[in-house]
């Protein structure tokens, strides 16, 4: 494994592939924060040089976290299609990206790319990609899953209804709910992320939530983003939920700090299985995040966004029906700014979907980052250019409970109209059942709530 | 259900709701007034966090400045390890104007709000001075830290070795609130304390926990703490 370079005159060293991967990123204030980052513009491009000539076999002979040693890091070695990973041993990171990028390389031959590629792989050619290349690669793949409906189409941006609440008072729910309804969000699912974290709180909500799906016999799914041990309780006693929810993390140890290990989500998972309200295969939400290992200290030095990739590689496990990073909520103290947000979405969105994943996107910023609006705008049409399969409304962007701005209702009704992309087909066809749209397009009734009120 | 039961009904569930729901559109986007309101509740949050604290207020309470390591507002944000020690300056000012070992040590800093110590000093202070004295407690000499973040309780109390600290801030603004503030109180605080070990009364401003009634609730608080030799998680309020 050559881990040095010279460019134009000056030698580049590095001690090992974690350094390599770090100095390789583009630049994000966690990896700077972590002490990790390339320390100028041209150590960063010599990392990339190194990184582009290394082996994919090097890559999984050199193990940034001993399987032994961490549940994610074994789950990701057995998880691998070893027929698959053999054929692509010998390529290097640059060979993979040229690969990928090819105009013969169809979306099913993309996914079966990525089931013999490790996560830490993964993220190795996402370096090697502009923000184009993570968009075009993306949007090659098709992936559907099925709940109680189905998402993931091309052509198609499914979207989450969050209708959050400050004391998760269940009218002041559902009034926000039906707002949501009226502009043609909440195919991907209803899902609610509950002020207090209690068995019988989630309940309610998850009654609530269910007898408006039946009401008006809405093709979705609902969800409660309680701890997983409190979603438990509720569908033990008999609460309706179609899934369940989990924070990841890409670390065993990151995983403690969210209060989970790999047993309790296999136990999860049963549990779902036998009790959940939804016939299909598909029975999990999760969330991710770059950054979250550096804030529980659980990053043993590794760079964000192969930590994030290992989150996908963790989450593959449970064949989800969805999955999103909620890419601006972290703070800047690990994507300072939109430019960072915008790359860390692209990103994020690339190596899931290479990972088989149904990735949507939590399109959001916090008030202490150097991002506005106006960037949301850009990333939300940059992410439906790359296929997003769901992304998030709160009322005009503004969450009340969780004090932090994503997308509003309005914004992805306007992403769907401007790039001609329609809601999942069984949603859509609803929502022409009710009058809220006709040949793609909302209709002059969208808009009202009150039509959802009984 | 007609029309007319279904608009009261809506009205009823929406007026418990602070979200902005039933604003209309203008084709598929929002009305003018809707998106200025939004940028205006951005703006003050931005403001927020990005303001200083007024100087004329600092004089009035007889608070003196010291700063952590962040050198600026854009390091402050990157490195939040650089708001949780005190600037060489800074902890030489505090060892030379402040009492050593005091009961209570108050602490008031900016952290991501400026504009919560702004709105909430004038009548949490006070309330607060008050409190400890109701409950028989002697405070020491309080000061401001500019740059703050929570884990500079720490550092202060490795240099003054106070029984109790507890340290006023300014929260993440929202837009809902850009001027919520949060008191944070420690037992005994050392380098090394966990958030864990720490009591906090967050969500105080105007609309959320008065902050009259905060600071007099504070006093009862710390007396509980410096009964029980503890704070945190295993404290009883």
């Amino acid at each position: 494994m050559k881990l040095s370079v010279t460019l134009k005159g000056r030698n580049y060293s590095f001690h090992d592939l974690k350094e390599v991967l770090a100095k390789a990123n583009e630049e994000k204030s966690g990896d700077r924060l972590a002490g990790i980052a390339a320390a100028d513009a041209a150590e960063r491009v010599a990392a990339k040089y190194v990184l582009s000539e290394l082996r994919l076999a090097d890559i999984r002979e050199n193990p940034l976290l001993c399987p032994d040693k961490d549940e994610v890091s074994r789950l990701i070695e057995e998880d691998l299609a070893e027929d698959v990973y053999q054929a692509f041993s010998s390529f290097t990171v640059g060979e993979l990206r040229e690969y990928l990028l090819r105009s013969d390389t169809t979306g099913s031959e993309l996914l079966r790319v990525g089931s013999g590629l490790t996560s830490e792989m993964i993220a190795a050619v996402c370096k090697l990609m502009s923000n184009l290349d993570l968009i075009q690669a993306a949007s090659r793949m098709e992936i559907l899953t099925t709940c109680r409906t189905t998402i993931g189409y091309k052509g198609t941006l499914a979207s989450r209804a969050q209708p959050n609440h400050p004391s998760d008072h269940v009218g002041g729910m559902k009034a926000s709910l039906f707002e949501a309804l009226s502009y043609g969000i909440g195919d991907a699912v209803i899902g609610i992320n509950p002020a207090t974290d209690a068995v019988e709180n989630m309940k309610s909500l998850l009654y609530a939530t269910k007898e408006v799906i039946d009401r008006w016999s809405i093709p979705t799914q609902n969800c409660v983003l309680a701890h997983i041990t409190t979603q438990m309780r509720a569908v033990e006693e008999g609460a309706p939920a179609d899934m369940l929810f989990q924070s990841l993390a890409g670390t065993e140890e990151g995983n403690r700090g969210f209060g989970i290990d790999l047993a309790l989500l296999e136990e999860a998972d049963a549990l779902i299985r036998a009790r959940g309200t939804a016939e299909g295969p598909n029975r999990w939400y999760f969330e991710t995040g770059q950054g979250s290992e550096l804030s529980s200290e659980s990053h043993f030095g590794i760079d964000q966004v192969t930590l994030e990739a290992r989150c996908y590689g963790l989450a593959k496990r449970f064949n989800p029906f969805i999955v999103n990073t909620v890419v601006g909520f972290i703070g800047p103290e690990y994507l300072y700014d939109s430019k960072q947000v915008i790359r860390a979405g692209l990103e994020d969105h690339f190596m899931a979907k290479l990972h088989g994943l149904p990735m949507g996107c939590d399109i959001c910023y916090t008030n202490h980052m150097q991002t506005d609006q106006n960037d949301m705008d850009n990333l939300s049409i940059l992410l439906a250019s790359a296929g997003v399969s769901f992304v998030i409304g709160v009322p005009l962007a503004d969450d009340c409970m969780l004090n932090y701005q994503s997308l509003s209702y309005h914004d992805i009704a306007t992403v769907r109209e401007t790039l001609r992309m329609k809601p999942a087909p069984a949603f859509e066809a609803w929502l022409e059942s009710v009058g809220v749209m006709r040949d793609g397009r909302l209709t002059a009734e969208a808009g009202d709530a009150i039509r959802f009120v009984y | 259900m007609d029309r007319q039961r279904q608009a009261e009904i809506f009205e009823r569930l929406a007026a418990h709701s602070p979200a902005r729901i039933g604003v209309g559109r203008t084709g598929t986007r929002a009305l003018t007034q809707e998106v200025l309101k939004l940028r205006l509740d951005h703006a003050h949050a931005v403001d927020a966090v990005y303001g200083e604290v007024s100087p004329a207020l600092l004089a009035e309470f007889e608070l003196f400045t010291v700063d952590t390591q962040f050198q600026d507002k854009e390091l402050y944000l990157k490195r939040p390890d650089k708001g949780r020690l005190l600037s060489a300056e800074g902890s030489a000012a505090i060892a030379e104007r402040c009492l050593r070992r005091p009961q209570v040590q108050v602490v008031v800093a900016d952290g991501l709000s400026a504009k919560a110590v702004d709105a909430n000093l004038p009548d949490i202070l006070p309330a607060l001075m008050d409190s400890l004295e109701a409950n028989g407690l002697t405070a020491g000499t309080p000061f401001y830290v500019r740059g703050a973040r929570v884990g500079c309780m720490d550092d202060i109390g490795r240099i003054l070795e106070p029984e109790s600290l507890v340290l006023l801030i300014g929260e993440r603004p929202g837009l809902a609130a850009a001027t919520s503030m949060s008191a944070y109180m420690c037992y005994r605080p050392y380098p090394g304390r966990k958030d864990s070990e720490r009591t906090v009364i967050s969500n105080i401003h105007a609309r959320g926990t008065p902050p009259v009634e905060a600071g007099a609730h504070i006093g009862s608080v710390l007396r509980k703490m410096l009964e029980q030799r503890k704070s945190g998680i295993g404290f009883i309020i």
